[in-house]
């Protein structure tokens, strides 16, 4: 079973196939070391679909703009680096994942009044407002040709960032170990619990007494939070942040990982960015004019055969197995 | 003593349309109320601006003595007045538990926590189960909404509305789409819901109404035309002209 629903008649246990993605991970950083910087990018995006997973799969927010979050978090750890001296790795995460939030509560309390299309052009707006501003602020930013030489000090004076990228990796895994956990633990609570009341039927929610505003604006705050400190994580193993990090680009990019690995079931956020990175990498390699094609033909295939992504296809399998045997 | 939900004046338009005309109405503590009236009465119109769905043009509504006539829909809900909906509100994709236990969770005050699994609150669960029991669901507690017969569905309905345990409940057509072999089971609910809690039913199946109500309250085109014991409602000439004479009597 691999949809987490999370209410009140799940079982919370964590069973040992959810370790899955960290035995893999741990496995290939010592097979696959010249591979490490793609692992690590693959690890942000998890944290990073995870955050847009928690409001699309579960809550139902509809968001093309969640790039203006993760953007905001890798601009904010970048200048920290470059031009404030602030060098510090966690001091980096932290500061992103707050001006995330920030921005999470401050767009959020408005755009959350409203819902579906209008709510998705708003989201839109957003990234779009973050690009243009990131865009023509140059002398903060670096404008179009990015903010380069951002200064990572050692995580806690002692694990310097080095050339093959292993402390990013291993610092990138306990990262998105550290945020998968809270947002496990977040699904299988009460709180989640009335989350997927609210994708569910929020006309109800208010009949029984729910704040449905401030869930929407509380959840949101979390989820962004989350998103400006994968925004800082991809800063920091890049010591680079370019404008495509904003935008609706970005934001679509990430949505598209999502759905392809399976919307509102927590792991789909961990197939969906494998699935869509390496397929990038592998394409990219050897045909690249024309990857985006290969990427347009998965997703095509995802939508037409398996409305729950890969993870759907993986969990029909599993049942047509079971009933054969 | 102050009735249970009470509307003084209550008035909303529609631009030049008024679909609620000076609307007085007392909800007696305990009472077995309905409201009847012809399509487009304005019921409810009227049920929304009760529930705080609609807010009203003009004039008050009370709540327990209260003025809730600013207050919003989730704050009215925390004072006791719950509803149920003519088409199905449900969480459809969620277990029959979950669909009870989010009211529950929100009553109790537990739905915001956010780190203790949602099935370790055993004070939600066994509430939630027990409700169901009494409903006759006990054995669906499990399935998808999606999954249950119709009829189930609009049990499973009521649940929700009784899990946040109203001083005041409204019950928009409780049997609506409910095959008459089945909708015995409804009005077996409905006969054993607890007699203090002061009940509001729109309905058309008359011979429900006239089974469950001891008054009923015959609005027509946004205003009341007479309230009465069902007896006086069934001799009233009026009433059969614009409403029994409308629909032919079975």
């Amino acid at each position: 079973m691999s949809a987490h629903a999370g209410g009140y008649s799940a079982n919370p246990r964590i069973r040992w196939i959810e370790w899955l993605p960290f035995v893999v991970a741990i496995a290939a950083f010592f097979a696959l070391p010249e591979y490490l910087s793609l692992g690590a990018r693959i690890l942000i995006y998890i944290l990073y679909a995870l955050s847009l997973d928690l409001i699309l799969g579960y809550a139902g927010i509809i968001t093309l703009g969640h790039s203006a979050y993760f953007g905001l978090g890798a601009y904010v750890a970048g200048i920290l680096g470059a031009r404030l001296g602030v060098s510090d790795p966690l001091v980096q995460l932290v500061a992103a994942a707050a001006a995330g939030g920030l921005l999470g509560i401050a767009t959020g309390a408005i755009i959350l009044r409203t819902r579906a299309l209008t709510l998705l052009m708003l989201t839109l707006a957003i990234t779009s407002v973050c690009l243009e501003i990131a865009n023509k602020a140059t002398p903060v930013t670096g404008g179009a040709d990015g903010l380069s030489g951002v200064v990572v000090a050692p995580i806690l004076g002692l694990f310097r960032f080095d050339l093959f990228g292993k402390t990013a990796f291993l610092y990138c895994l306990v990262a998105l170990l550290i945020g998968w956990f809270a947002v496990r633990r977040l699904i299988y609570s009460p709180f989640g619990a009335s989350l997927t009341g609210l994708r569910e039927n929020p006309l109800r929610m208010h009949a029984i007494g729910a704040p449905v505003y401030w869930r929407l604006v509380l959840v949101y705050t979390i989820s962004t939070t989350l998103a400006g400190a994968a925004g800082a994580l991809i800063t920091q193993t890049n010591q680079f942040v370019g404008l495509n990090v904003l935008g609706f680009e970005s934001g679509g990019e990430l949505l598209v990982m999502l759905v392809l690995g399976g919307v509102g079931r927590l792991y789909g956020a961990f197939v969906g960015p494998l699935a869509y990175l390496v397929a990038q990498d592998f394409l990219a390699k050897q045909f690249p004019e024309y990857w985006y094609l290969g990427i347009g033909a998965m997703l095509i295939v995802v939508v037409m055969f398996a409305r729950g992504g890969i993870l759907g296809i993986v969990d029909a399998a599993v049942r047509r197995l079971r009933r054969r045997a | 003593m102050s009735a249970a939900l009470e509307t003084q004046a209550l008035c909303k338009s529609f631009g030049a349309l008024t679909v609620a005309d000076r609307i007085d109405f007392r909800l007696e503590a305990g009472a077995r109320h309905a409201l009847i009236g012809p399509n487009g009465a304005g019921k409810t119109t009227f049920v929304n601006m009760l529930t705080g769905a609609l807010a009203p043009s003009s004039g008050r509504i009370l709540l327990g003595g209260e003025d809730v006539t600013r207050v919003r829909q989730a704050a009215r809900v925390k004072r006791g007045l719950g509803r149920t909906f003519q088409i199905n509100q449900l969480f459809r994709r969620l277990p029959v538990l979950d669909n009870v236990a989010l009211g529950v969770a929100e009553r109790l005050g537990v739905a915001r926590r956010m780190w203790k699994p949602a099935s370790a609150h055993a004070e939600v669960r066994d509430e939630s189960l027990a409700l169901l029991a009494s409903l006759g669901l006990a054995a669906d507690a499990d399935q998808r909404v999606l999954d249950l017969p119709y009829g189930k569905q609009r049990l499973v309905e009521i649940a929700i509305a009784l899990g946040l345990k109203p001083a005041v409940l409204l019950l928009d057509e409780p049997a609506a789409g409910v095959p008459s072999l089945e909708s015995h089971r409804i009005l077996e609910v409905l006969d054993r819901l607890p007699a203090d809690i002061s009940i509001l039913i729109i309905e058309h199946d008359m011979d429900l109404v006239f089974r469950f109500a001891r008054r009923i309250t015959v609005l027509v085109q946004g205003e009341v035309l007479v309230e009465g014991t069902p007896e006086e409602i069934a001799r009233d000439r009026r009433v059969h002209q614009v409403y029994l004479g409308e629909q032919r009597h079975a």
